[in-house]
């Protein structure tokens, strides 16, 4: 498989030396506007993929994450008069609060399983929008304003596509890191079967609330970044359940648990969501059409473009090595064996008549 | 002070009704389907609308209304469950439901942004109105009306569940799907119908929702959380805990309205997250709904 390893690393390559001189040929601001989000929700996509990919908690509350650091930017940088580019200074401290909120909400929320986790998550997101709605630190419904920054309108955005490119650059590379490691060996054990991960020695409690702190200091960052970025943050824009809906979306979309099915959805959503929110005017269409792609990949694609893609491409290999192999009075069941890279096994002519038969019959 | 009390616990007993019929619909489909119907919120919605359209153009009194509207949520239901979660299988069917009823809801959410927009609507009947003195307070009809209604329901519902063959079938594939095929029950029929009348309750619950209530198309998500914390704390699939969970969630509710209206939502939540902490099967839960 060292060529596998070769195209793979090549592929990263050519997308990093892409993404790098991107805002460099495209220069429209609108371009590079839209650049930023999508990088934006590549990196939150890859951090919810950290948790809930691997450890198979679907969480529809990380927008608590993301909200929070955007409103631990916009306080500090109030109170303490930052202005400038000094803002960018105050990231690390919208991390340190996600993480703080994180750890206490993980420790109730990951006491439940399933539907009720989901739930919990989803209360958990209202109680923190009404927060900002209604505490006098948040702004109400008037929200914050970010520090002004002088910058030249025609490179603007490109300080923030940089930010924006390492942190989800980084997050996918630590999620490389986790899925190849003990740790993320663990997270998926317990995705698979958690008492009986819980039996073979992981502290599964352990385990579950660091992936979940893990994901929600990137989404803090992130929405950090992206309250610098829109200048303001209002309550149902901070803590928007849309975010959640996307962010789970693009992550089915590419491939759950998968190191770059996130990124994957988030290139393909984001900035078709953006063009048609542009090209209608209005949000509604532009929902319309996310919750029906939502049902269509759920129901045609359900586990993703990249699995979807290997699968394919494993199975034409496969067949590919059978017809070359096929030598004249060898029996077919001989060629089967030599073949161990399939894993969707095409019908075999001739025997599979029988054998299919029999399955049927067996349900 | 006292008097404000008396008056508080009686508006929630009185809105929860309402609650706990719209919170038992969706604990039906789960227990049947072992899906949470997430679009619950906005289909609540979609029935105040077409209440509000029929009282409107053609002038029918909203309880005669309810008459179209009931059948018409039916068949809503049924739809989604035969076009959408029918389809869903493997070990991801859980989270897959979950995030194909968020999908229903956003698209319902969007059509009727699209139809009657961002503005609010309310109802309009003599009920809504006029007001009655019930121990030494005055309120508006709709809610002895609602309540009375959404009671008649509930019962009925129970006497459907525990008295008939429907019923007895309908349980058994809430215990045991695999069982329940076995003894030659039709479990695909089951469950389009248990979630068809899961929805066609909603078609009550929006009618009243919108006469108590000014609404637009965003206060499904307001609903649905009110609802999912509700069956939560009462336990999933737990008929009677949905009840219970209901009235006592309105009745905090509105007590703490008392002191701070804009926390008295907060505290809905705080409850359940509390009660979680504790007791992470909700109150009246039994242990481990179904084995992950």
């Amino acid at each position: 498989m060292n060529s596998r390893a070769a195209l793979r690393w090549g592929l990263v390559a050519v997308a990093a030396a892409v993404a790098a001189i991107f805002p460099l040929v495209f220069t429209s601001e609108l371009v590079t506007q839209i650049a930023v989000d999508t990088l934006i929700f590549a990196g939150a996509t890859a951090a919810w993929n950290i948790f809930s990919g691997y450890s198979g908690y679907i969480s529809l509350g990380h927008a608590v994450f993301f909200g929070a650091g955007a409103y631990t930017a916009g306080v500090a940088a109030q109170d303490w008069q930052v202005s400038g580019a000094a803002e960018f200074l105050l990231m690390p401290l919208a991390a340190a609060v996600a993480a703080l909120i994180a750890v206490p909400f993980g420790l109730i929320a990951l006491r439940v399983r399933r539907h009720t986790f989901v739930v919990v998550t989803i209360a958990v997101f209202f109680i923190f929008q009404l927060m900002a709605f209604n505490l006098s630190v948040t702004g109400g419904s008037v929200g914050i304003n970010a520090p002004f920054l002088g910058w030249a309108p025609a490179t603007y955005n490109n300080p923030f596509y940089y930010l924006a490119l390492i942190i989800a650059a980084g997050t996918t590379a630590l999620s490389w890191l986790i899925r190849r490691s003990r740790f993320g060996l663990q997270l998926r054990a317990i995705r698979d079967d958690e008492d009986r991960a819980r039996g073979l020695g992981v502290r599964a409690m352990r385990v579950k609330l660091a992936a979940f702190v893990i994901s929600a200091v990137v989404m803090g960052l992130l929405g950090a970044l992206w309250f610098f970025f829109i200048v303001q943050v209002l309550p149902q824009y901070g803590f928007d359940p849309l975010l959640d809906l996307s962010v789970a979306l693009m992550a089915f979309l590419g491939g759950l648990g998968r190191v770059a099915g996130p990124v994957i959805g988030a290139l393909i959503l984001e900035p078709g969501q953006q063009y048609l929110t542009l090209h209608y005017s209005n949000s509604y269409v532009s929902e319309i059409i996310l919750g029906s792609l939502f049902l269509l990949v759920i129901l045609f694609l359900p586990r993703g473009i990249l699995p979807f893609a290997e699968e394919r491409i494993t199975s034409w290999r496969g067949r590919r090595d059978d017809a070359r192999d096929a030598a004249p009075g060898a029996p077919p069941g001989a060629q089967r064996a030599a073949a161990p890279a399939v894993i969707a096994p095409a019908p075999q002519p001739g025997t599979s008549g029988a054998h299919g038969a029999g399955r049927r019959g067996a349900r | 002070m006292g008097r404000e009390l008396y008056r508080a616990v009686a508006d929630g007993i009185l809105g929860g009704g309402v609650y706990a019929l719209m919170a038992v619909g969706l604990t039906l489909i789960f227990g049947v389907l072992d899906i949470i119907n997430i679009a619950q919120g906005i289909l609540v919605v979609l029935a105040a609308y077409l209440s509000s359209v029929l009282s409107v153009h053609l002038h029918l009194d909203l309880f005669v209304g309810l008459l179209v509207t009931i059948p018409v949520m039916f068949i809503v239901g049924v739809a989604i469950q035969w076009l959408f979660m029918r389809r869903l299988r493997g070990r991801e069917r859980t989270s897959m439901s979950l995030l194909a009823s968020y999908a229903v809801m956003i698209i319902i959410e969007g059509i009727l942004y699209l139809g009657f927009g961002p503005d609010y609507v309310s109802l309009n009947a003599w009920y809504i109105t006029s007001t009655v003195r019930v121990f030494g307070f005055y309120l508006p009809y709709i809610y002895l009306f609602g309540f009375g209604l959404a009671v008649l329901l509930v019962v009925s519902l129970y006497f459907m569940l525990y008295r008939t063959k429907f019923g007895r079938s309908l349980r058994a594939t809430m215990q045991d799907q695999v069982a329940a095929r076995l003894i030659g029950i039709d479990v695909n029929r089951v469950a389009a119908l248990a979630f068809g009348i899961g929805v066609a309750v909603t078609a009550v619950g929006g009618m009243v929702f919108g006469a108590t209530n000014a609404f637009n198309p965003n206060s499904g998500y307001d609903l649905i959380s009110r609802l999912l914390a509700i069956i939560i704390l009462g336990g999933l699939g737990s008929i009677g805990g949905a009840l219970a969970a209901a009235v006592f969630m309105t009745t905090v509710e509105s007590v703490v309205n008392i002191w701070s209206p804009t926390w008295s939502v907060v505290v809905f939540y705080a409850a359940l997250v509390i009660v979680l902490t504790f007791r992470p099967n909700g109150l009246f839960g039994r242990r481990a709904v179904r084995a992950q």
